[in-house]
């Protein structure tokens, strides 16, 4: 299962070789956490738990997100360039929905 | 010694704001919060301006179909609220609502959707840095007035008008916040304390709740009103929108 959703990946225009690049990404999603308290309706948990990013071949990045992660969440870190090529961002959803999105990295 | 400076500088501000002189929202904001505004890659608006720009473009009576790309709509959002020509008072979003609806033959979205916050978001964001220049004269006056008499009035439980905090005690820590001019300028703006988008309106209503007054509906007569007044008294200041706020 997969599809599509909506996020701003920001990335070097192009960088080096070698060269230690910023990966910004920012993601919508109400990243619903649950709702079980006496008095209220109960709503299941629906957060995006997983972040998985690969580029050139590897996992570059993978984060395990909480349910007390704000909506929306802004995720930085940074990779080192090796080849002109794509960088797949992966979100994984509770209830099995996987949702993918590309950014284009130019190595110069 | 720069830290004494910079306490220095801030005490300077705070001074400054306590006087008449009415101030761009940014400027209250922290650093932080303000260069986050700045910058499309961190700020969760831009979420929303990406929805309202693919909006813009679909459907076959799209907007782009009559009113070419959305860079046209420049200096838009400092221009309203404005009378149209059957005399009704409209906030952009209330002329996108009209447009979608006399125009594009479509269900209106409703006041607060998802898809009107964007795409009044992406539309306001064409006149960003501009100086708002609302028209207060003509039809328009009766409006303004109106506005400035709900501004000046006293309210709610705890019998307050807006002045007492926005012009009174702007520069001065309420409930955590640091009080701003009370201008529109930056809405819809994404608000942290709502995880999303939203609207003056909906901003609006929480000032009210807070002095425990009457909330208006969203795009009702009184909010309009105000929000023409509002419009006029950050006349000059820049357009901010999409905002955001804490």
């Amino acid at each position: 299962m997969s599809g599509s959703i909506i996020a701003r990946i920001t990335l070097p225009e192009s960088a080096k070789k070698g060269e230690v690049v910023p990966v910004r990404v920012i993601v919508r999603h109400p990243m619903e956490r649950a709702v079980d308290a006496p008095g209220l309706r109960p709503v299941p948990r629906r957060i995006l738990h997983t972040l998985r990013v690969t580029y050139a071949g590897a996992e570059v990045f993978r984060m395990e997100m909480s349910p007390g992660i704000a909506a929306n969440p802004y995720v930085e870190f940074t990779t080192v360039a090796v080849e002109t090529g794509p960088m797949v961002f992966e979100w994984e959803e509770d209830g099995g929905a996987v949702y993918r999105r590309e950014a284009q990295l130019v190595v110069a | 010694m720069i830290r004494r400076a910079v306490l220095l500088a801030g005490l300077c501000a705070a001074t400054l704001a306590g006087a008449a002189e009415i101030r761009p929202t940014r400027d209250y904001l922290s650093p932080e919060l303000r260069a986050q505004q700045q910058d499309p890659s961190r700020h969760p608006g831009w979420l929303w301006v990406d929805e309202g720009e693919a909006l813009w473009r679909r459907g076959e009576t799209s907007c782009q179909s009559c009113h070419g790309d959305i860079a046209r709509m420049a200096g838009v959002a400092a221009r309203y609220p404005a009378v149209a020509s059957d005399g009704a008072l409209l906030n952009l979003e209330g002329r996108i609502e009209r447009c979608r609806t006399q125009h594009q033959g479509q269900p209106a979205f409703g006041y607060e959707s998802d898809e009107l916050l964007a795409l009044t978001a992406a539309i306001a964001l064409r006149s960003r840095g501009m100086p708002m220049s609302v028209a207060v004269d003509g039809p328009a006056a009766p409006f303004l007035e109106a506005g400035r008499r709900l501004y000046e009035t006293r309210q709610g439980q705890l019998n307050l008008a807006c002045g007492q905090c926005h012009d009174d005690n702007a520069g001065r820590r309420l409930r955590g916040d640091v009080i701003s001019n009370g201008l529109g300028t930056g809405y819809p703006a994404y608000r942290l304390e709502w995880n999303g988008m939203g609207s003056l309106h909906r901003r609006l209503r929480a000032c009210s709740l807070g002095v425990r007054a009457t909330q208006f509906d969203l795009g009702s007569p009184e909010y309009l009103a105000l929000e023409l007044f509002l419009a006029d008294r950050a006349r000059g200041l820049p357009v901010e929108a999409p905002g955001l706020r804490r």
